[in-house]
Parts: structure tokens; sequence; C-alpha cells
């Protein structure tokens, strides 16, 4: 928590830094339960941070407020100079935010080529739009970027089944594709390798890795410290409700509080 | 705009000639008559818009029979008020049943589920009240809407047009052609034709993809960025103004409009069309609609002699017991066996008829060897 300072809140640091988003002094509660407890988090323009911490310990919940699934009891999220806090859910993914869920939000009934074509008609035409006498097979741009995503995550072959058939690991292979598709400039990552082979793991991290040479920000939250600390710059870690550490992954790995908390008690 | 895939044309191409060549293929089932043919295609209408919302979004609308009655109204005004001649009737049915469409819609579609269907319910519920009592003098009650030799008709009065129907009272006219029996029906038929288009167009669209996502998963359909309001209520007013057009065809076709077209009874014919034939398929609710059209208006006319006689072979007392059984399921029995069919499509066919045919189909290609493919939609 070294860095963080608090005038920070505007978006852009003193020290040239970037900040995209930055959650100020959130707090969320459940009932009696609190499930963020004054955080402060600030993403760094085209980096990847990570959030780690055991379960329940309110990551979700954090990206939750983020996306504007929930409201937060006080605090506000502040994305390139936008308050997100207090807008429709459809605003904030058209302002730029895409989200990959712990329990893959994809469309059951439709072909993969389908899933992963819709998300491009909302960002290319916005939240709403009577296309009706258009041919979606015949939204060339489109099609050709679905199919060529679908053929990096090594779908291509299955792009016209049905995707409720897929297995976990391919939804969530397919939901990435979805969030891809819109080019969002931070995309929000919950779990996105559970349930994958370690074979498919590797191969998404390169992918994750190859985003990030396009310069797209990122937040994920991953048990998979394998995972964590191939891609993440920058890594905070939650604990009951509360950033109990953030710095670069070598000081995550040596901090005796993180380890008591997560990494050490953690065998997963 | 009119793009349409080799697979959808090849699909609208054998649906016109099914559509067109009714009055041959109907007569041997003792359909073929101008009255009951312009019903099968009028409620294919309703059926096909009904299905773009109930079929693409998943929405259950229980109140569309409010459309088809504010539909049948609009074109007995237009027919009194401006012209006998149908296009202006009809363009005024659909247009005023999309009014209605988006202000019920409107409110209806803050809720989901169960209470969207309550909601609509209760609305159309109020129009048939309205139209029954309150507002009797625009619906003429219980009596319902008629034509009358000395309505104004500004229109074909300013073009001199002598009305057309001599001197009984006027007719429904297109430029000037007396619309009834197999002019009528082809009117229809052709304006069933472009419905299916239309529908054919939306399934294929960008548009229909959201609605259709909006039925899959709404949660990640707002989280992609969608606004799934302003879908769903452009889906509800162009389904409404299916049904406006089919109420308007209704009126073209026999002028008179009166309250029981908007009885949730109406509502519930269209969903049990809709689920009967195929909800979410192109043709399923066409099917559905000549179905249950064809059971309330021929089923229902075979009566006792008529089952003697066709068991006549049979031994007397054996022909006395299927006459006595069989009785019961015709006739004025005739709700008991669309009742049971309609059961056992639920139970045994949740896809409807059109999925019991792909299934027949796939078994059909596995008998003879050859590999069997995902069904022909
Ligand atoms: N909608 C909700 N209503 C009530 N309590 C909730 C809700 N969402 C989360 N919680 C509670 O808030 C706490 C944090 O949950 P959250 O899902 O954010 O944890 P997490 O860190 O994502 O855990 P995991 O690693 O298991 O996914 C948990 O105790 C959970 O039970
Ligand atoms: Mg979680």
């Amino acid at each position: 928590m070294s860095v963080t300072s608090e005038n920070a809140a505007a978006g852009n640091a003193a020290n040239g830094k970037n900040i995209v988003l930055h959650a100020a002094d959130v707090i969320k509660n459940f009932g009696g339960l609190r499930a963020l407890s004054d955080i402060d988090l600030q993403i760094e323009e085209g980096k990847t941070h990570a959030i780690i911490g055991p379960n329940g310990a309110g990551k979700s919940t954090l990206l939750n407020v983020i996306i504007g699934r929930i409201a937060p009891t006080s605090g506000a999220v502040v994305f390139d100079g936008t308050v997100l806090t207090g807008k429709a859910p459809h605003e904030i993914n058209q302002l730029g935010i895409s989200r990959v869920f712990q329990t893959p939000e994809i469309f059951a009934d439709l072909s993969v080529l389908h899933n992963v074509m819709a998300p491009a008609f909302a960002r290319r035409d916005g939240s709403f739009r009577l296309n009706m006498f258009r041919t979606t097979a015949r939204e060339a741009a489109i099609r050709e970027e679905a199919e060529s995503l679908l053929n990096d995550f090594g779908m291509w072959d299955r792009r016209d089944d049905h995707s409720g058939a897929l297995s976990r690991g391919d939804k969530r292979r397919l939901e990435l594709c979805m969030c891809l598709i819109q080019h969002p400039r931070l995309l929000l990552l919950d779990e996105p390798t559970a349930g994958m082979s370690r074979h498919d793991t590797n191969t998404t991290i390169e992918l994750l890795k190859k985003i990030k040479l396009r310069g797209m920000t990122k937040v994920i939250i991953e048990h998979d410290m394998h995972v964590v600390f191939s891609l993440a710059d920058k890594i905070s870690v939650l604990a009951q409700g509360r950033i109990i550490a953030s710095g670069l992954p070598q000081d995550i790995k040596e901090d005796p509080r993180v380890q008591e908390a997560y990494l050490g008690g953690a065998a997963e | 705009m009119f793009h349409l895939s080799r697979k959808d044309q090849i699909k609208l191409a054998i649906f016109a000639l099914v559509v067109v060549t009714m009055p041959i293929w109907l007569a041997p089932l003792g359909a073929a008559y101008p009255g009951l043919m312009q019903k099968f295609a009028i409620y294919a209408i309703f059926a096909i818009g009904f299905n773009i919302l109930f079929g693409l979004t998943g929405y259950l609308s229980f109140g569309h029979a409010a459309f088809l009655g504010v539909g049948s109204y609009t074109a007995v005004w237009s027919f009194k008020l401006l012209t006998m001649d149908i296009v202006p009737a009809l363009i005024f049915s659909t247009l005023l049943a999309g009014v209605f469409a988006l202000v019920i819609g409107f409110f209806s579609l803050r809720r989901t589920g169960i209470y969207f269907s309550i909601l609509t319910l209760a609305f159309a519920q109020m129009c048939y009240s309205l139209a029954y009592s309150v507002l009797t003098p625009i619906t003429n009650g219980e009596t319902g809407l008629l034509l009358a030799r000395n309505d104004p008709r500004v229109i074909d009065e300013a073009l001199g047009a002598g009305t057309v129907g001599g001197a009984g009272l006027p007719t429904p006219a297109l430029l000037g052609n007396t619309v009834s029996g197999y002019f009528g029906f082809y009117i229809c038929a052709a304006l069933l034709i472009l419905a299916f288009f239309i529908s054919q167009k939306i399934f294929a669209s960008p548009f229909g993809l959201a609605l259709r996502g909006i039925k899959s998963n709404q949660t990640r359909m707002i989280y992609t960025g969608f606004n799934i309001r302003p879908y769903m209520l452009a889906a509800f007013v162009i389904s409404g103004m299916f049904a406006g057009l089919a109420g308007g065809l209704l009126s073209v076709t026999d002028p008179i409009a009166g309250a029981e077209r908007m009885r949730w009874t109406e509502s519930g014919n269209i969903v049990l069309m809709t689920i009967l034939g195929g909800v979410g398929t192109l043709i399923g609710p066409v099917i559905g609609a000549w179905v249950i059209e064809y059971f309330e208006n021929i089923f229902s006319a075979i009566n006792k002699n008529m089952l003697n006689a066709a068991f006549d072979f049979l031994p007397d007392g054996v022909q006395n017991l299927a006459v006595t059984v069989l009785s019961k399921f015709v006739g004025e029995g005739w709700h008991l066996t669309l009742g049971l069919l309609f059961v056992l499509i639920v139970v045994f066919l949740p896809g409807g008829l059109v999925e019991g045919y792909l299934k027949l189909v796939a078994r059909f290609r596995r008998g003879r060897g050859t590999k069997p493919e995902a069904g022909g939609k």
C-alpha cells in the first residue's frame, strides 16, 4: 500500500502514471456483513493488475461494484474521469469495460459464432439499434473478426455448435472471446482459467499476454498462483473485504502478512 | 434490405406456394372455402407477429387480443369516416395497434416473467371492458361496430366515388374492386407471405440476434452493453402491429368489429397456436394457427350422423360404441380433442409440431443409414 497517495483520485497521478480506474473509499455491506471496507484501488493504464485473496474475501463483489451490478454502500468508482457509480450496467460497458464472470455468462441457446458476434454489434451499434432489415450473416467485418478470435482460442471448428453444450473450460474461453471482440479499454477477468486443463490454462495465459502487448488494461482475479505470477504487473491482496497489501509481484510474495492471510494458508 | 439467405429464399418460395395453393390442398380436407381460408391466413399473420415477441425474446404476452381488437375497430372506423378502400384501413389498423402496444408495452415491460404476462392480461381485460361498456360511443358496445349507409366516408365523398356495393351496405374494396370471396383470400394470402418474409428478415438480423440474446441470457446482454428495454419495446410494438394488421383484415373480410375479439380467450388462443406449432421457429406458429382454426371450424362441425356413416362397416354394437365414444370428441367436444392434443404435444414435443417433424425426419434418415443431421431448421 506504499505508493498510493490520497490525491491521485483525479485520475492522473503526479508521477506520470496514468490511472484508468480508481475505486475510492468503497464500502459494501450485505445486511450485517461488510463485504468491502474502505477499498482504495487504482488501476494503471496498460497494466495487468491481479487481485488475490481467500474465498469470500470480496473479490467478485469488488468487480460487481465496478460494472454496476451492485451499488456500493458508500464510495465511488471513477473510470477515466467518468464516475461509474449510479450508471446503468450497459452504459458502463459502452464506456469500454467488459467482464468475464466467475460462472460463465454466455448465450447458451445460441451458436458459438453468434455468441461472439452479438457483443460486437453492441460495440459497433451502441446500446440499441433497430437494424431489423440487415442480415447478421452478411456483416462480413464482424463475422471475420469473430472467426479469427475463435481461431486464436482453438474453437473455430466449433463455431456452429450450440454453446450450451461446451465444456466449462470452453465456455470460459468463449466468454473471453465475447469480451475481447469488444476491444474494451478495461478487461475484468474473474477466475478466467478455473475449470480449464493445464494445457488450456497455458494457452489462455499466452493469449492474455498477447492482449497485454496490445495495451489493454486488465484486472484479473485468480487463485492459481502460476497464472497470477505469469501475468501480473501488480498485485493487490484482499482479505475479509480489505486490501491488506498492494505492490509488485515479488514484494507481495515476500510480504509476511500476505503469506499469513493467503499464500501460506491456502494450499490451492 | 431484401436480401435473404439461400435457405430462406427456398423456405419463402415453398411457403408462398403452399399459401397460394390452399384452395387446392384444403379441398380434400373440406376446408377450401374462402371465408375459412381468409381466417387461416389472418390468424397465421397474428401468430407470426406473436412469435416475434414470444419466440425470440421469451416474453409471454397474455394480452395480444387487445391489439387484434384495436385493429378491427380502427379498420371499421376508417371505412365509416374515410373510405371503403382497404389500404388506409389496414395502414391505420397497424399503426394504431402499434401506438397501443407502445403504451401497454412501456408499462408491462417494467416487469418480467409471470408479472409481465399478468400485466399484459390486465391491460387487455381493461381494453375489453372499455370496449364493451364505457367506450360504447366508439365501439357500439355489445352490438359491435357496424357500417351504415349514411356514414360520412369523406374521401369517397370527395372523390365522388359511388359507394361500392350498390343498394345494400357498402362493401370494402381495393382500388374499386369489391373485396370478397377468393379476392379477399388472396389479399390476406399476399399479406401473410409478406408477414412471413418480414419475420424471416427479423430472425436473420442483428436485431433478431439481440432479441434471442435477451431470451438466452439477460445478464450477459446487459453487461455486454445492450440496453434491453428499447429492444423489448420494439419487439412488443412490432408484434402488436402484426396483431393490428390481422385485426384490420378481420374487418376487411367481414366489416363488423366487436369487443369479443379482445377477450382473454383470444389472447390464450394465440398462445396455444404458437406453442402447438413450435415457439421460436419460423413456420411453427403458422402451422399452429392452421391446426387450431381447422379444429374450430371443421372438426366442430362433425356430428353423430356423419360418424354413423363413417363407421357403417362395423357390426352394430361396435358401431354404436365407437360413435358414442368418438362423438364426445367431435362437434361440441372439439375443445376436448384440442386440449388432449395440446397436452400431448407439450408433454412429448415441447418444441411443438415442428420439433415432431424434425424428429421424424431425423429418425427416417437414421433408419436409412445416413448420417443424422442436426435438423433442417
Ligand atoms: N449478493 C450478495 N448478497 C449477500 N451477500 C453476498 C452477495 N454477494 C457476495 N456476498 C458475500 O460477500 C462476501 C464476499 O463474496 P465474494 O463473492 O465477493 O467473494 P470472492 O472473494 O469472490 O470469493 P471466491 O473466491 O469464493 O469467489 C461473501 O461472504 C459472500 O457470501
Ligand atoms: Mg468470486
